[in-house]
């Protein structure tokens, strides 16, 4: 048995997958921020990343982008290599590198999203300015197309960033902790609009912060903590004893208690590092 | 007033207003993505630049300069991101080691090749030479359609002709990616827009106006130049757009205003010397944006 | 040559071996307080206090000459940079303080008007005709040639006098620069020891015209603390460091200077300075860029072992052509991509190490050793060696069901 492949490079059976990482590792100096981690995220669902507080998931995410450079692993976007198929994601970045002084309104920060489809030298036509209105209006920011952006709540800042997302016409939705700092009526909104588009066919993926929500949004559970603790259907993976392996026994009874019920999982002995 | 305006007066004043213009267009994006400084250090390090290219080619013209100028640029821009990463120290402490060691190269290496048949030296890095922008083939007002009279014409007001054009140019292919860059970076280099890149291009932009302004009012009074008129723009308003327009009026105005303070209202009251103009330049700037400080309607720090 | 030389050994004179020890000193105490200054992430505003004493500096030369004939007596042209660098230092803060624009910005532009408000009034000193702007033209720049004796002692009296007061408060300026809360708490007053540390860069600056000049008088407070950072993590050797570092270009600079009298004294500092600052980038222990890149290699290559180890004991095919060249070097697996013995044997290894580590975060979730484990260090070296056996003993019950035999058939 030979480890080296007859034709390396090219690997079959990922097609199927929206998104397919292989042993992806990224380090921060001498330290594994993320260590080979292995997922397939399958097409048209809602799927989410889950961990503690430095775990890797934004720094996951990034890699898995491009944005940041990894040590080692591969990332597949329907079974074709990543740099071939980057105009079919759309990234929604936590809010925490904008420059909220900057001097844009509402309307401007989603016509960025129109960057690919533009360039540095399309003029701006009219179908594009309707585009730009459209998703306004399926976030619900129609009438604040002309508002400065800095002058936003945290609930409208995210529901414009989610506008920009759909105003790239993206295959897949990579946003992370898209909810964190939203009031209630802008989440309910959000995650609306994300099932309306995968319903059309997209495959949305989120790093999120709040257990109790869990199971009600996603589909697809990765459990991250540095290393890949465990992935699958969330109702098989989204167990209490695997959750607190992930959370290094931090998880508290409250947490656990505020989870709904029925998505609340039965404490289970799991058999030892599941590997797929 | 006429001959001797035009003849000592008109081209320096048009070479003011030029670089005026020419350093508050990219001024504007300098300050918005807080690199004015950034602003200060390129005018500093274009200096090996220049004396590089005119070591090798050993004349001033204009091809050579813009190029010796956006290489230091460059390498000087590479340099403060390694110290900055490398040491983990704040970006201004690694600016200021880069532009410094860069700038004392430039003046060691400009007195060790002295040479007396081009006109640079270290009081032109520091203060300019726009008195020395004489149009001496001018006879009258006429000069200016006038081929024979426009050969004697000093090169550096076509130069900065050229070079505005060059600079808006430059400006309005980046202008999206710009845009999309300094508000989100992370999204920005989601879509392609390079936003690295983009930054990198955008201090290119700066040497080359840098290297402009450099004979008309030298490397440091330059900085005023980019910062004065767009932090008053910014004062003024909060859209991109008319933040540019206010911020080319306050650079047209400064420059204006200082050189007729400076070169002919000393004249026009009976004196008998006039003052810097370079210097002046910027004193009027800083009056201006002075003012845009204590009235502009938008200058109070927002309440996030 | 040979003057240089002398200048260096001190062999060249009372006058020039009194300039080199001023500057030394006024490197040293340039170094210390530029220690402070960056930690305070104050450094750039050095920029617009060097840059803003021109107008001060040429004011009290117009006054001097005004008064006594001849402008060029120095303390009163230091009160005068004082006064105008400590104005500029004023505006800045007010400007972003008051409006919307970043300090940075304010930072360039009290530095570019004041310089240009400095310039027209040297502009006035050339038509008032004492001969004088040469004399100012020398604090632009620096000029260790010619200076004269008793200018040399006053620069080293008062570099003194700079690095024994910053020596005094050096408790409570590394208390504010680490926590500005936790100081206030403990008794700092931190407005006062902000303003005595502003008063220090002044001195500095001031003291350092007519060595480096007012341009690059920046340099020497940032080049050296930012060396010194590539040496240590902590203040206090840090401001020994950046003392030492400074001492030295001041000391080399100002005699290279007075051996070379057209070469300015500022040029020739900063660049000493610079050169030490490289060799500290590239060679420090510590943070150097060499023992970085070595360290993230020997990092890249464990990760890359442990992956291709992993991968054979589940039986994967491996793609990566680094992770085969690791394997290979190390001789588990041959030229073909087939496991040797003993890379089936560390395989295995690898494998039930990985194993382990699971297991004890399933049984010890928070403890504070997987550190460790994100460094890709095996377990027997970082946990003690009973909780090690117990682990494998618990393991090796529960391995009949969940050891997997290599997969055989890629």
């Amino acid at each position: 048995m030979t480890n080296i492949p007859d034709t390396p490079g090219k690997r079959t059976g990922d097609e199927g997958w929206a998104l397919s990482i292989q042993g992806l590792t990224v380090s921060y100096g001498a330290q594994a921020v993320v260590f080979s981690v292995d997922w397939r995220v399958p097409r048209e669902s809602m799927s989410v990343i889950v961990g503690p507080n430095g775990a890797g998931k934004s720094t996951l995410l990034k890699a898995m982008l491009g944005i940041i450079p990894a040590v080692s692993g591969e990332v597949r976007i329907f079974g074709q290599p990543f740099a071939s198929q980057r105009d079919r994601i759309a990234y929604v970045p936590q809010r925490a590198s904008v420059d909220w002084d900057f001097p844009a309104s509402v309307f401007d920060v989603v016509a960025m999203g129109q960057y690919r489809e533009l360039g540095w030298w399309r003029r701006r036509r009219a179908q594009h300015r309707a585009h730009v209105l459209e998703c306004l209006e399926r976030v619900g920011m129609r009438d604040f197309a002309d508002r400065q952006i800095g002058q936003l709540s945290g609930g409208q800042r995210q529901r414009v960033f989610m506008a920009r997302a759909l105003a790239q016409r993206a295959d897949i939705y990579v946003l992370d902790e898209p909810f964190a700092g939203v009031d209630a009526a802008t989440e309910r909104a959000l995650v609306e609009v994300l099932r309306s588009v995968v319903r059309e066919g997209a495959t949305v993926l989120c790093v999120h912060h709040d257990l109790a929500t869990v199971t009600e949004y996603f589909q697809h559970v990765l459990l991250l903590n540095v290393r890949r603790i465990a992935a699958g259907p969330v109702h098989e993976v989204f167990t209490e004893a695997l959750l607190q392996e992930t959370y290094g026994g931090r998880l508290t009874a409250l947490q656990l208690a505020r989870m709904p019920d029925q998505a609340r999982p039965t404490p289970s002995e799991t058999p030892l590092a599941k590997v797929s | 007033m006429g001959l001797e305006f035009i003849q000592l007066s008109l081209v320096p004043l048009l070479v003011a207003i030029l670089a005026s213009i020419i350093c508050a267009l990219p001024g504007n994006f300098l300050l918005l993505r807080r690199q004015s400084l950034m602003g200060d250090a390129v005018s500093h390090v274009v200096l090996p630049g220049v004396v590089g290219a005119f070591v090798m080619t050993g004349s001033l013209s204009t091809v050579p300069m813009m190029l010796g100028a956006a290489i230091a640029a460059v390498i000087a821009i590479a340099l403060i991101e390694t110290i900055r990463r490398l040491g983990k120290v704040e970006p201004g402490a690694a600016m200021g080691v880069v532009f410094t060691a860069l700038f004392a190269l430039g003046v060691l290496w400009l007195e060790l090749s002295r040479s007396s048949s081009v006109h640079l030296d270290v009081e032109h890095v520091l203060y300019g030479n726009l008195e020395n922008l004489i149009w001496l083939d001018a006879q009258g007002w006429d000069a200016l359609i006038d081929p024979q009279a426009l050969a004697g014409l000093p090169a550096a007001l076509p130069r900065l002709l050229a070079l505005l054009l060059v600079v808006a140019v430059s400006l309005a292919v980046l202008w999206r990616a710009l845009v999309a860059g300094t508000f989100d970076p992370a999204f920005a280099a989601s879509v392609g827009a390079k936003p690295g890149l983009t930054g990198m291009t955008l201090l290119v932009i700066v040497a080359l106006a840098a290297v402009a302004a450099f004979e008309a009012v030298g490397a440091i009074i330059v900085v005023a130049m980019f910062i004065c008129p767009a932090a008053g723009a910014r004062l003024m308003t909060n859209r991109l757009g008319p933040q540019i327009a206010w911020s080319i009026a306050f650079a047209v105005a400064a420059a204006l205003l200082g050189y007729v303070s400076a070169a002919l209202l000393p004249t026009w009251l009976g004196l008998a010397h006039t003052v810097s103009a370079a210097g002046m330049i910027p004193v009027v700037g800083g009056l201006l944006l002075l003012l845009a400080a204590w009235a502009g309607p938008c200058r109070s720090a927002i309440q996030d | 040559m040979n003057a240089l030389f002398e200048a260096l050994l001190m062999q060249a004179g009372f006058n020039t071996a009194l300039v080199c020890i001023g500057a030394a000193l006024l490197g040293a105490a340039a170094g210390g307080v530029g220690t402070f200054i960056l930690l305070r992430r104050r450094s750039l505003a050095s920029d617009a206090a060097g840059h803003a004493t021109l107008p001060g500096l040429t004011a009290a030369f117009i006054i001097m000459a005004w008064l006594t004939g001849d402008g060029r007596w120095m303390p009163a042209l230091m009160v005068g940079a004082a006064i105008s660098a400590g104005l500029g230092l004023a505006a800045v803060h007010a400007l972003a303080a008051r409006t919307r624009l970043p300090e940075e910005a304010a930072i360039g532009a009290v530095l570019s008007v004041f310089f240009g408000a400095g310039v027209v009034l040297m502009t006035v000193v050339q038509v008032i005709g004492t001969g004088g702007q040469a004399g100012i033209a020398t604090y632009l720049l620096g000029s260790a040639a010619g200076m004269l004796r008793h200018e040399a002692a006053l620069i080293a009296a008062m570099a003194f006098a700079t690095a024994v007061a910053a020596f005094l408060l050096r408790r409570p300026l590394t208390m504010l620069c680490f926590d500005e809360d936790f100081a206030a708490m403990n008794g700092v007053a931190v407005r006062w020891i902000d303003l005595a540390l502003s008063a220090l860069l002044l001195a500095v600056v001031v003291t350092g015209l007519k060595v480096v000049g007012l341009v690059l008088s920046v340099a020497l407070s940032i080049i050296p603390p930012v060396a010194a950072r590539f040496w240590t993590n902590r203040v206090h050797h840090m401001v020994i460091v950046a003392a030492a570092i400074g001492a030295t270009g001041g000391y080399v600079g100002a005699a290279v200077s007075s051996a070379a009298h057209n070469l300015p004294t500022g040029a020739v500092i900063v660049l000493t300075l610079f050169t030490l600052f490289i060799v500290s980038l590239l060679f420090a222990p510590a943070r150097g860029l060499l023992a970085g890149v070595w360290r993230h290699q020997v990092f890249r290559r464990r990760v890359h072992r442990r992956q291709g180890l992993l991968a054979l004991a589940r039986g994967e095919a491996i793609y990566d052509g680094f992770t085969l060249r690791v394997l290979r070097s190390a001789g588990w697996i041959r030229r073909d991509g087939v496991p040797t013995q003993t890379g089936r044997r560390a395989a295995r290894e690898a494998a039930r190490d990985e194993a382990l580590w699971a297991l004890h975060r399933q049984r010890q979730p928070g403890d504070g050793a997987f550190r460790y484990y994100h460094r890709v260090m095996p377990i027997r070296a970082v946990l003690p060696p009973d909780v090690v056996r117990d682990l494998e003993r618990q393991f090796d019950l529960a391995d009949v069901a969940a050891a997997r035999e290599p997969r055989r058939g890629a």
